[in-house]
C-alpha cells in the first residue's frame, strides 16, 4: 500500500481519539449544570436502544427470523436474571442450533 | 486496586468474545483488500474502531482517497463525544494523563460495559481492565484472521455474529427492570433510530448521535417537567 496508507492510518488513529478523548480529560472536575448532566446520565441506555434496533434484526443479511430469534432469546434470558455473559453464551448457542439445522 | 483490575477483566470479557469473530473477519478482508498483515494489524492497533475500520476497507477497494477515508472515520466517531462526557460523569477523578490513556479503549462496547455499572463511581483500574482485554482480543484476532483466515464453522461462525447484540441487551435488560426511565430512554432511541434507519435518512455513526442524544434530551425534558409538576402540587397543597 505504501507511505500513503501510513498517513492515512494516522489521521483515521487521530479523528478516533479526540471524540474519546478530549471529555473525559477537558470536562474533567467540570461542573455541569444539573439539565446537561442529567441530559448525560441518560446517554448510556439510549445509545444501548440506538445499537441495539434496528442492528440486531439485520445482523445477518436476508435473515431477518436469524436476529429475531436472537433478540427473543437475548430479552428472555436477560429477564430471567442471567447475567451478561449467559445472556451471550445461551444466544450464541440458541443460535448456533438454529443455523446448524437451517 | 488489583482486585478492581481483574474484576474489570471479567466485565470486559464478553467483549472479547464478542469482537472475536468481527476481528477475525477483519482481517480476513483485510487480507483480500490486499492490506499486509502488518499494515491490517497496525489499523486495529492504532485506530481502535469496529465500525470504522470495516468501512474504510470498503473505500479503499473503491480507491477512495486517503483524507475522504480520514473525514469518514471522524464523521463514524463523533458519537463518542457523547459517550465519553456521559462517562466522564462517573469515572472516579485520575490525572489528566490517566485518563488519556484508558480514553483511547473507549468503544460502543466498552463504554456501555463502564456505564451501565451499577456503582457511583467507576474506579481507574476498572476501566482499565475493561479496555485492555476487549483491546486485545480486538488486535489478536485481527493478525490471527489474516494468518489464517476466519476458520471456524459456518454455524458457529454465523452464530457468534449476535453476540455484542446479545450483550448490549444483557446490559439494558437489569437496568430496565429497575427503572422505567430506563425502558423510555431505550425504546424512544431505538424508535427513532428504526425511523431513520427505514427512510434512509442518515449514515449510521449519525443516526447513533442523533437517535441517542434525541432520546436522552426529550425524557429528561419529561421527566424534568413532571419533577417540577409534583412540587408545584406539593406547594399548591400545602398552600391551600
Amino acid at each position: 500500500m505504501g507511505p500513503t496508507y501510513w498517513w492515512m492510518l494516522f489521521g483515521m488513529a487521530l479523528v478516533t481519539y479526540i471524540p474519546r478523548m478530549v471529555p473525559l480529560t477537558f470536562l474533567d472536575g467540570k461542573e455541569l449544570p444539573p439539565i446537561v448532566s442529567g441530559v448525560l446520565s441518560n446517554i448510556p441506555y439510549a445509545v444501548l436502544g440506538a445499537l441495539i434496533f434496528p442492528a440486531i434484526i439485520f445482523v445477518q443479511e436476508g435473515n431477518i427470523l436469524f436476529g429475531i430469534i436472537g433478540a427473543a432469546t437475548a430479552f428472555l434470558i436477560a429477564f430471567l436474571g442471567g447475567g451478561v455473559m449467559p445472556v451471550v453464551l445461551g444466544t450464541i448457542g440458541v443460535l448456533a442450533i438454529y443455523s446448524f439445522f437451517m | 486496586m488489583k482486585n478492581q483490575f481483574i474484576a474489570g477483566l471479567k466485565a470486559g470479557l464478553s467483549i472479547a468474545i464478542g469482537y472475536f469473530p468481527i476481528a477475525l473477519t477483519f482481517g480476513l478482508l483485510a487480507k483480500t483488500t490486499g492490506l499486509s498483515l502488518m499494515e491490517a494489524t497496525a489499523m486495529s492497533i492504532f485506530v481502535y474502531a469496529g465500525a470504522a475500520q470495516y468501512i474504510s476497507l470498503n473505500l479503499i477497494s473503491f480507491g477512495v482517497d486517503p483524507v475522504t477515508i480520514v473525514i469518514n472515520t471522524f464523521i463514524v466517531n463523533i458519537r463518542h463525544f457523547l459517550m465519553t462526557a456521559s462517562l466522564n460523569e462517573k469515572m472516579h477523578r485520575a490525572p489528566k494523563w490517566v485518563k488519556a490513556i484508558y480514553s483511547f479503549g473507549i468503544t460502543d462496547e466498552s463504554f456501555s460495559v463502564l456505564a451501565t455499572g451499577k456503582e457511583d463511581k467507576i474506579p481507574t483500574a476498572y476501566a482499565f481492565g475493561v479496555t485492555i482485554i476487549a483491546y486485545g482480543s480486538w488486535v489478536i484476532f485481527t493478525a490471527a484472521g489474516h494468518v489464517v483466515g476466519a476458520n471456524l464453522p459456518e454455524f458457529l461462525q454465523v452464530a457468534m455474529s449476535i453476540a455484542l447484540y446479545a450483550m448490549f441487551i444483557g446490559l439494558l435488560v437489569p437496568a430496565m427492570k429497575a427503572n422505567r426511565k430506563v425502558v423510555m430512554l431505550a425504546a424512544l432511541a431505538a424508535a427513532i433510530h428504526c425511523i431513520i434507519y427505514i427512510g434512509e435518512l442518515l449514515s449510521t455513526g449519525w443516526a447513533i448521535l442523533i437517535s441517542t442524544l434525541g432520546s436522552a434530551i426529550l425524557i429528561e425534558i419529561i421527566y424534568a417537567r413532571r419533577g417540577k409538576n409534583v412540587t408545584a402540587l406539593q406547594k399548591e397543597m400545602e398552600e391551600s
